[in-house]
């Protein structure tokens, strides 16, 4: 019994000197370029990144109630900021990983032109884009409508998807002629693979900064601040841009 | 209490779940009644393929209906062939969609219903010159009727509770798509918890009382 | 007339009967389980289909290669084992199910008749529910009767109650036999109700017609091959002749003979009709008088046949023109040197007043 017992604590103490694995909520926008930074992550710096994806929205409301994550790579500026005034962060920590472009794009080849002039044309059924409510590439979409002045006449076409990933859906499928995605999302080797697209100068929306942060959880955990550092790296920098996100 | 949005949230999904319940009791019993007495090979495969929305998860059929009701899809082509257009980010869409998804929660408790009364009271109709649908009206449904209650319920409920499909095909367009679930989603996504706690307690309740009043209704099986 | 011939085989099960029927009168279909008897009658409502099968009732084709008319545009009444009444409807509602559904041109029996010769009148405006067993299958007939059918069908409507519950229903079924000119095929497997109701005898195994015939002569045959054991024995009719006041005692005479019975009440001239067992007769060269037994009749030996048991032997005897059968072991039948056209007294311990 007491060997029992004096093994059971030696291997809790392995496990907590042995804290080089690091579990982070990545905003499903980023599940590409992430998968390719967590796997050169891990090959460098010998720590273990286990990764979920998902909403920003959704991550919010379980890292609320107690998730198990040490970092987290949020689809907006707004969520890491409001954790840390909540408290639930590690102070400091946070810094914007990547700057999301918005494109509006069609599945359909020479349906959007270069200049997003289809807009005012007006000739399609339904636009799709992410719900502005809770989506920052939806909200930015409605800001650049907005400058444009076509806001009021394409609202009634609106079909909202509930994430960036849902609203490229119905465009892919043609139940949507066109509508607002994330660059990163249409990106096949550095360019837009398929379709046609209007990449949205960056000056007719607020950027669409997506920041990370360490959680409070992941104080004190090195495989955590190596991450956040290993995002800032030139290497990582080349792997987010190939996607599409600017810096 | 109610705000204007979520009024018209609760209103759509009650206009949608009625609807449905009706078209698939209508849809439901002749497929039920096959089910019930069919000694066919089909039998089996037909089965499957009704229960599928059991098990499948609601992603998986809103991603067939999407792309199957998208004007590059067969149901798309025919109904822009019909002059309908397309049917997804449509209030018709989403009931055709849901039809598919509560069908098994309608068709398996009429079809049961109809199994466990068997074979003898049909009979006995027929020698007293009641002929297959004055059969059908007189005896099977009256005696099935417990079935019957349970599938509107489960119907009606299950369409309330409907989610995923909804999500996929529906393009969340208030007061054409947006029912109660989607917009829980949304105030949950936003953070707006109080209007979350509403709608969610509301459908608690909903839910709860269905149930209770269907177990109240239907306590046992009768048989004989 | 009934005029059927079905043929259907399954793995395991095979009918194939080619039937004339009195159009009159009770046909019992008579056999053990798995005969085929229930096949039989449900291919005559057209509850079986029978690819094939010919059947015509009282005239009309019900089927042939042609024709194959739905159960419900047949005029029959079915009965079943067990009643099935529709549980939703009350016993007036049962009744007027099938009764609503005929041209009331075409109604003979009223459902007041119906209600009558039932006895179901006080349950008229229960539910199915609160019936007892016995009353359910009253109104199943009574249901059956009221749409004034052309033949009535009973698939052992008796088998699934008690002996009180059979008791109950008995009579009611002797008053249709006796009252409505509507024939009537009966499926059983239980001799009694037999020997109580029917008037012809359709004896099956599996799946075959063994013997058929009025049923006092088919019941005599030695050559039944359906071996009835205990319940062997013969139905006579006959009418009481006289009573015996001081004994209690009434006489029932049939053609060249009569028997003493127990005077169960039943007025002189009533017609009546007597089971008699094998195993109840005895046979003796002289008749004995100083024996209890009170129904001591001359009889000649016609045919002897062995029992299924090798120490017993059956003896037909004609009473006077009357069949009688006597079971008695083959000992005794050798010592008495038994042959055919020997004279004879038959010594009968019980007599049973069936009907």
């Amino acid at each position: 019994m007491k060997h029992l017992l004096a093994f059971f604590f030696f291997s809790l103490a392995a496990n907590l000197a042995q804290a080089d694995e690091v579990q982070v909520a990545v905003a499903a926008n980023f599940t590409a370029p992430m998968k390719a930074i967590a796997a050169d992550f891990e090959k460098d710096t010998g720590h273990k990144a286990r990764l979920a994806f998902g909403s920003t929205g959704k991550f919010y409301a379980q890292i609320r109630n107690g998730a198990p994550f040490q970092v987290f790579l949020a689809a907006d500026d707004t969520t890491p900021a409001r954790l840390e005034k909540e408290g639930m962060t590690v102070p400091g920590s946070r810094f914007t990983y990547a700057v999301g472009t918005l494109v509006l794009w069609s599945a359909k080849p020479g349906f959007v032109d270069a200049r997003g002039e289809v807009l005012k044309k007006g000739d399609f059924a339904h636009l799709a884009l992410a719900n502005p409510k809770v989506a920052p590439y939806g909200a930015a979409a409605v800001e650049v409508m907005e400058k444009l002045g076509v806001l009021e006449s394409l609202e009634p076409r609106f079909v909202l998807g509930e994430n960036i990933a849902q609203t490229q859906q119905f465009v892919v499928t043609g139940n949507a002629e066109l509508g607002f995605v994330a660059l990163s999302q249409v990106m096949k080797n550095g360019k837009v693979g398929e379709g046609s697209a209007w990449v949205v100068p960056a000056k007719l929306h607020t950027p669409i900064r997506q920041d990370a942060v360490i959680l409070a959880s992941g104080r004190g955990n090195a495989a955590a601040e190596a991450l956040m550092e290993y995002l800032k790296s030139a290497k990582a920098a080349a792997i987010i841009k190939s996607y599409g996100y600017g810096l | 209490m109610l705000s204007d949005a979520n009024l018209a949230a609760i209103l759509l999904t009650l206009k949608l779940a009625t609807l449905v319940t009706v078209i698939l009791l209508l849809v439901g019993t002749p497929i039920a009644w096959w089910l019930a007495r069919t000694r066919s090979w089909w039998k089996g495969p037909i089965s499957a393929v009704v229960a599928l929305p059991i098990v499948l998860p609601p992603s998986v059929l809103g991603f067939y209906l999407l792309v199957a009701m998208g004007p590059n899809g067969p149901v798309g082509r025919l109904t822009q062939a019909l002059g309908l257009g397309t049917l997804p980010f449509t209030f018709a869409g989403l009931v055709v969609a849901s039809v598919f998804y509560s069908l098994p929660f309608v068709v398996q408790p009429i079809q049961n219903a109809f199994e466990a009364m068997g074979e003898r009271p049909l009979e006995v109709a027929a020698t007293l010159r009641a002929g297959p649908l004055d059969r059908f009206f007189t005896v099977a449904v009256p005696l099935s009727s417990p079935g019957f209650l349970t599938a509107g319920v489960l119907g009606f409920a299950h369409t309330v509770g409907e989610f995923g499909v909804v999500l996929m095909i529906g393009g969340n367009i208030p007061g054409v798509t947006r029912v109660v679930s989607v917009q829980i989603y949304d105030y949950v996504e936003a953070f707006e918890y109080a209007d979350a706690h509403i709608l969610s307690g509301i459908m608690l309740a909903f839910s709860f009382t269905v149930l209770l009043a269907m177990y109240l209704l239907n306590p046992t099986r009768t048989h004989k | 007339m009934i005029r059927a011939r079905f043929e259907l085989a399954f793995p395991g099960f095979a009918l194939d009967v080619d039937l004339d029927l009195p159009g009159r009168g009770v046909v019992a279909l008579f056999g053990h389980s798995g005969s085929g008897k229930t096949t039989l009658l449900r291919a005559i409502a057209g509850l079986e289909k029978v690819p094939g099968g010919f059947l015509e009732v009282n005239g009309a084709v019900w089927q042939d290669a042609t024709t194959f008319l739905p159960v419900h545009k047949r005029p029959l009444g079915f009965v079943f084992q067990e009643a099935s009444l529709f549980p939703h409807l009350s016993v007036r509602a049962n009744l007027a199910y099938g009764m609503r559904r005929v041209p009331a041109a075409r109604r003979k029996v009223s459902l007041a008749h119906a209600v009558e010769l039932l006895g179901i009148g006080p349950l008229l405006d229960r539910m199915p529910g609160h019936l007892s067993g016995g009353e359910r299958q009253r109104v199943a007939i009574a249901r059956a009767l009221a749409v004034s059918p052309a033949i009535l069908l009973m698939d052992e409507p008796l088998a699934a109650l008690d002996l009180a519950r059979k008791q109950e229903i008995l009579p009611y079924l002797e008053r249709l036999h006796e009252e409505l000119e509507i024939p009537l095929v009966y499926v059983s497997h239980a001799p009694d109700e037999v020997a109580r109701l029917a008037d012809t005898l359709v004896a099956m195994e599996r799946g075959r017609v063994v013997a058929q015939g009025p049923l006092s002569e088919t019941l005599a045959r030695l050559d039944l091959p359906i071996r009835l054991g205990e319940d062997a024995g013969v139905v006579l009719e006959g009418e009481i002749a006289e009573l015996d006041a001081d004994w209690h005692l009434a006489r029932v005479a049939f053609p060249g003979g009569g028997l003493w019975v127990r005077d169960s009440g039943l007025a002189v001239g009533r017609h009546v009709r007597v089971r008699v067992l094998a195993r109840d007769i005895s046979i003796a060269l002289t008749p004995l008088a100083d024996n209890s037994i009170l129904n001591v009749i001359p009889a000649t030996v016609e045919q002897l046949a062995d029992e299924t048991h090798p120490a017993l032997a059956l003896v037909k005897l004609d009473a006077g023109g009357a069949p009688l059968v006597a079971r008695i072991t083959r000992r005794s039948a050798a010592k008495l040197q038994l042959q055919p056209g020997m004279k004879v007294w038959a010594q009968i311990k019980a007599v049973a007043v069936v009907g």
